[in-house]
């Protein structure tokens, strides 16, 4: 009877032991990843293995440009949902025209960065996870190294690139329509004018704010590019792996991105 | 001594790999002449794609040391092996032709990452080695617009791009009608006469083995049966060789025990 308490209770412990390897086998992985792909765009031109810029431009185009409008349907709504919330909830106190400081900052602190990075997370990194999982499976990764092309600076170090130049940039651009949704429902709902809107919050803005959340997208560019790249290099299996894997890396960005906006809000509001 | 005459190419010594705790490859001992054709056999899980994927250098050994060109690919850094790389073509099975670019972008890639060239030679290049795999006018279409044997052709054009040394290939006639595969063939033995590459193919089809070989290496179960010229392999009085070049399915005895112990689990 003991002998199998014990037996269970050092099984227990094997499952904590390996999966605990297993975890640093991944952070290894993504950070080792993170290092070379920045690797290859600083010191790639020297090798004469540079990282091609229309590259570069056409994966900007795809993650930044052409996501514009979705990004302003979403940051929008939310702009106009958050001053519904927040003028229900002053109204309580009699200080519905707080609501412009309300929405001006948890629009630039949080709503903008958040709803980019997972909406970029399940665009762009299941794309990635998929595009790199397919290649894996059809021998075009295993090709391109036999043609001396390095994949990781080939696939990773431009969409990298891009992501970290376009994600701030999006982000701002869903400030610009989050706080247009809630200046309109303002407006419509307790009749403060547009100007009088804008004014109030650029007052109430500090940059400190505004660059809080460009720094967080920033973390979330990251996290999308490597977890995507790292599942989609990992394919094993075909078609369903590729399956596998992209779904693995839209789940585990989009955690990713939520756990690390948690952290660094605290830590950046000490 | 054939060997002793001629340059050696690809040397490998005791080479010896493994897939997780499994060991695959085991001993193997193989060289190649330079302008030598020489096709590798074996059954399915005979260790020859794994084979294969080493004299690419694409896996880490256990032990054990692979020349290519006089250099030990186990050994080369990163730099000393892209410049070997330059020297080596590859037609995978399926081609693997990056499916975003079109034909002539994907015969042009090694040229555009590894040469500085401007672009109107880099097409007619292109256009040369789409040529010799018969490809001519093709460099516009998306390879999901073209057939499998045309995939396998301009995978060839790709590969030859730089003027390799070395070529390899991988299952060239698989999944290929027997005309397509006999052009393919042909292909190899042109490519081989014309550029004096040495050249390994990696099959189980006999009869193109038969015809393109200079010498065979049949693999099995991860060792080198035999390692020689057509007429050899063809007399050779081992069992396994002979039911491989004759189809006959390998009727081995059953060790009762073991037999049962792997139903059981035990």
């Amino acid at each position: 009877m003991s002998e199998s308490i014990v037996h269970r209770f050092l099984n227990y412990i094997e499952i904590v032991g390996s999966s605990t390897v297993k975890l640093a086998e991944g952070a290894g992985y993504y950070f080792a990843l993170l290092i070379e792909s920045l690797a290859w765009i600083i010191v790639g031109p020297f090798y004469k293995q540079p990282v091609r810029i229309p590259s570069i431009f056409s994966q900007m185009m795809t993650i930044g440009i052409a996501a514009c409008p979705i990004v302003f349907i979403l940051s929008f709504s939310i702009g106009v949902m958050l001053a519904i919330q927040m003028i229900y909830n002053l109204k309580t106190f009699g200080a519905e025209s707080q609501v412009v400081v309300g929405v001006a900052l948890s629009i630039t602190r949080e709503f903008a960065p958040l709803i980019t990075g997972i909406l970029i997370a399940g665009r762009t990194g299941s794309a990635l996870a998929a595009k790199l999982g397919t290649m894996q499976v059809n021998q075009e990764i295993d090709a391109l190294r036999v043609m001396g092309i390095n994949p990781v600076r080939y696939l990773v170090s431009p969409a990298l690139l891009a992501m970290l130049i376009m994600m701030p940039i999006l982000t701002f651009f869903a400030d610009i329509a989050g706080l247009l949704g809630g200046a309109l429902y303002t407006g419509v709902e307790i009749g403060l004018s547009f100007s009088a809107y804008v004014d109030r919050t650029i007052a109430a803005l500090m940059v400190g704010d505004i660059m809080q959340g460009l720094f967080k997208s920033l973390i979330f560019a990251l996290i999308i590019i490597l977890v995507g790249a790292s599942n989609g290099f990992s394919v094993t299996g075909g078609a369903e792996g590729v399956g596998k894997a992209t779904t693995r890396s839209v789940v585990l960005s989009i955690s990713f991105i939520v756990i690390a906006d948690m952290i660094f809000t605290y830590f950046l509001n000490r | 001594m054939q060997e002793n005459k001629k340059n050696i190419a690809i040397e490998v010594k005791d080479l010896v790999t493994h897939y997780g705790p499994r060991k695959i490859l085991d001993g193997i001992n193989l060289t190649v002449s330079e302008g030598e054709i020489m096709i590798i056999m074996g059954g399915s899980g005979s260790g020859k794609s794994t084979l294969l994927r080493y004299l690419l250098g694409l896996g880490i050994p256990t032990n054990g040391s692979i020349k290519l060109l006089g250099k030990d690919i186990t050994k080369l850094n990163a730099n000393e092996m892209l410049e070997l790389r330059k020297n080596m073509g590859v037609a995978f099975q399926g081609g693997a032709l990056l499916s975003s670019m079109t034909i002539g972008e994907n015969v042009k890639l090694p040229l555009r990452e590894h040469a500085e060239l401007d672009e109107k030679t880099m097409d007619i290049m292109a256009r040369m080695k789409l040529e010799v795999v018969n490809l001519g006018g093709f460099e516009e279409l998306m390879p999901s617009e073209l057939s499998g044997g045309m995939i396998k052709r301009a995978a060839v054009a790709r590969a030859i791009i730089m003027d390799p040394k070395l070529m390899f290939f991988d299952e060239p006639s698989a999944g290929l009608d027997p005309v397509v595969s006999a052009e393919l063939d042909d292909l190899i033995l042109r490519l081989r006469d014309a550029m004096n590459m040495t050249i390994v193919v990696v099959t189980h089809e006999l009869d193109s083995a038969f015809k393109i070989a200079d010498r065979i290496t049949v693999l099995d179960r991860g060792h080198i049966l035999m390692s020689d010229t057509v007429e050899e392999i063809k007399n050779s009085d081992n069992e396994r060789i002979q039911s491989l070049l004759n189809r006959r399915p390998s009727n081995e005895v059953i060790n009762a025990d073991e037999y049962l112990s792997r139903l059981t689990g035990m």
